[in-house]
């Protein structure tokens, strides 16, 4: 107790100690070596040596920027539709939801107590050529006859949609939860329609709520490549495809780790240029 | 973190320590089993438990238990602590190639590995192999002839077969008239779309260049070039769907795909549940593999040895044979079969006819370790 009181000041390191620990063996340490690894040349046969080979991110960058940008493309296509199916949900359940909060939440996260690798393998059953969902679109005609959903875009999409949207439910649901329902009341009062009240008030509180659940989800779709791997095509595989048979297959393993950090990048990149759009203080709400 | 500690382990350990269970008879038998597996034993004496990772699905079963495991245990006293932790070469090779190439134990007697990928190859050239001690396997005169010089391991110094395969096309006769050949795998319009070819470059490869004419047995530049181009040209105009693992089994059942290059053994087992399946060897030649039994090194060289010598004996192929339904590179085991389970024991796909085995090839090994072609797959499989 004395000693907290006569090192005030330092208080706040102590409590932090434990959680830049913690990041400091598993997060900065690994990526140090992920570094060096990403400099080094040769081949598995021979050994790896240290060479600063940045001729590594250049031929990343130069070979697989295909990869890169379909990454990028279907993680944003996949974020915003989880955005667009949570929102009207997370809001629904915050205000209407009333007693039942508790279980409807349990709805979302629910499916999540099964592995994410059965959870994709359910969807090559549900999307099946000759499963429900193609025979119904068959027949009314949004496919042709020979028409499939498994290994489309579409199909890798839908996959990355649904395997990341509770980490949208969720941040948009406690955001909502949180907000004063007299301040909508008051906007109303003041002769707010229903949806400028909620243009006006509702959206801009909920809006830390967006910024981490795209985040949330967002980022980690980017480097997905298991929907890709069992619901695509090989023209429909991702950046984490090809880290994956790089470092597995090829034992590529400084080409893996230049890929990695390159990755890294350019999801730096968006989230700073979304950051930028939507103002940092909703980042930290 | 593998090391399991075993409950006869602890009771010993601590015993010897003349404690009840103290802290440090706990430590000590902690340490013990790596301690003593780290020099790769080369004595005489049979370890307290074997440690074997396999494949999924690649041992006789009955409920929660392995028959042929318990019978070891009873003639010998040896444990097998059984572990199903390999699905694929490549993540299983990255898996222990770290603690390997540090010069650290695997925890792991005896491995499982398939010569149609690099990798055994790859283990024996960077010296993470321990030679199996012949003097324990004299069954060893029970391995099939047409096993016992395999170009990367000539004199079967570190390996020995656990199951063969052969890879040929599985089409469902419900979908599409009989599918003998690769031309039509991959040119014929009716099955656009509804095809898959196997993500192993070995399979794949050697199968198109058998229908290219070529000899997948020496490989040129100018003959793989020509089969990646052909392969290229299907996935291109939609006709193959995906290159799968055997993946390929519930597509294929459900009616998704069909037809598909598929893995013998798979097949048997998915004819059990629907004959609308068949498989058969392409007219041009198809391939066959062999997943083999390695002593990592750190592995205790005398008790594997002791159980590989076990899986020849004729009786015991038998039985894990009428499980498993792959190919059995075990002479005698087909007697045994004739008289417990002779559907088994006559089916071809189990027991290949000696027109099927003069069909089939393996690729050319330097195509396994070829950097350059190895990249042109990957990037092939994943465009």
């Amino acid at each position: 107790m004395g000693f907290l009181h006569r090192h005030r000041s330092t208080t706040p390191y102590l409590l932090l100690a434990p959680g830049i620990a913690f990041l400091g063996v598993f997060f900065v340490v690994p990526l140090f070596y992920l570094f060096v690894e990403s400099l080094k040349s040769g081949s598995f046969d021979v050994g790896y040596t240290f060479s600063w080979a940045w001729s590594n991110y250049w031929d990343a960058i130069q070979n697989y920027k295909g990869h890169f940008v379909r990454s990028i493309e279907y993680a944003g296509i996949a974020t915003l539709l989880a955005l667009l199916f949570s929102y009207p949900l997370a809001y629904w359940i915050a205000f209407r939801g009333g007693r039942w909060k508790n279980l409807l939440l349990l709805f979302i996260v629910a499916p999540f107590f099964v592995t994410y690798l059965i959870r994709t393998l359910a969807w090559e059953t549900i999307l099946a050529d000759s499963g429900p969902v193609v025979g119904f679109l068959r027949d009314i005609h949004v496919l042709g006859p020979d028409g499939r959903l498994l290994a489309t875009s579409t199909a890798v999409v839908a996959g990355i949609t649904y395997n990341f949207l509770p980490f949208m439910a969720l941040p948009l649901y406690v955001s909502l939860e949180q907000i004063d329902q007299r301040l909508i009341d008051a906007a109303q009062d003041l002769y707010a329609s229903k949806w400028k009240a909620f243009l006006r008030v509702t959206l801009p509180l909920s809006l830390p709520g967006v910024v981490a659940g795209t985040l949330l989800t967002f980022i980690p779709a980017a480097g997905d490549f298991i929907n890709a791997q069992l619901l695509g095509s090989p023209k429909q595989h991702m950046i984490g495809n090809v880290i994956q048979s790089k470092f597995l297959e090829l034992t590529d393993y400084p080409s893996a780790a230049a890929m990695s950090f390159v990755l890294m990048a350019a999801i730096l990149l968006m989230v700073a240029l979304y950051a930028r759009a939507v103002g940092t203080e909703q980042l930290t709400g | 973190m593998t090391d399991v500690l075993t409950r006869r382990q602890l009771l010993q350990r601590a015993a010897v320590g003349g404690a009840a269970i103290s802290l440090p008879g706990l430590l000590a038998a902690c340490g013990g089993s790596t301690s003593s597996s780290a020099s790769g034993t080369t004595s005489h004496t049979l370890a307290k438990t074997l440690r074997f990772s396999n494949w999924t699905l690649y041992i006789d079963k009955q409920g929660q238990k392995h028959p042929t495991l318990d019978a070891f245990q009873k003639k010998t006293g040896v444990h097998v602590d059984y572990t199903e932790d390999i699905n694929d070469n490549a993540s299983y090779f990255g898996k222990i190639q770290g603690p390997l190439s540090r010069g650290q134990s695997i925890s792991r007697d005896i491995i499982v590995m398939t010569d149609n990928s690099r990798y055994p190859n790859l283990l024996i050239k960077k010296g993470w192999l321990e030679k199996l001690d012949k003097s324990a396997i004299p069954n060893i005169k029970n391995l099939l002839p047409v096993q016992r010089h395999p170009n990367w391991d000539p004199n079967r110094d570190y390996s020995l077969p656990w199951q063969s395969g052969m890879t040929g096309i599985a089409y469902n006769d419900k979908l599409t008239e009989p599918i003998t050949s690769m031309d039509k795998l991959l040119d014929d319009p009716k099955l656009k779309g509804k095809v898959t070819l196997l993500n192993e470059m070995a399979d794949t490869v050697t199968l198109v260049m058998l229908a290219n004419g070529d000899d997948p047995g020496k490989v040129t530049d100018a003959t793989f070039d020509k089969a990646i181009k052909r392969i290229k040209g299907a996935v291109d105009s939609g006709q193959v769907r995906q290159f799968t693992g055997n993946d390929y089994s519930g597509p294929l059942a459900k009616g998704d795909l069909s037809a598909c290059m598929a893995w013998s053994g798979d097949i048997v087992q998915l004819q059990a549940d629907n004959n609308h399946l068949h498989w058969n060897l392409p007219d041009a030649g198809g391939d066959i593999w062999t997943d083999n039994m390695l002593i990592p090194k750190g592995g205790d060289v005398y008790t594997a040895s002791v159980y590989m010598n076990y899986v020849y004996d004729p009786k015991v192929a038998a039985k894990i044979e009428d499980y498993v339904n792959y190919i059995c590179p075990v002479l005698g085991a087909k007697a045994v079969l004739l008289k417990e389970d002779p559907a088994v024991a006559k089916n071809e796909l189990i027991f290949p006819t000696k027109e099927m085995l003069d069909n089939v090839h393996t690729i050319d090994p330097a195509v396994l370790s070829n950097q350059k072609y190895l990249e042109t797959w990957q990037n092939l499989i994943s465009s």
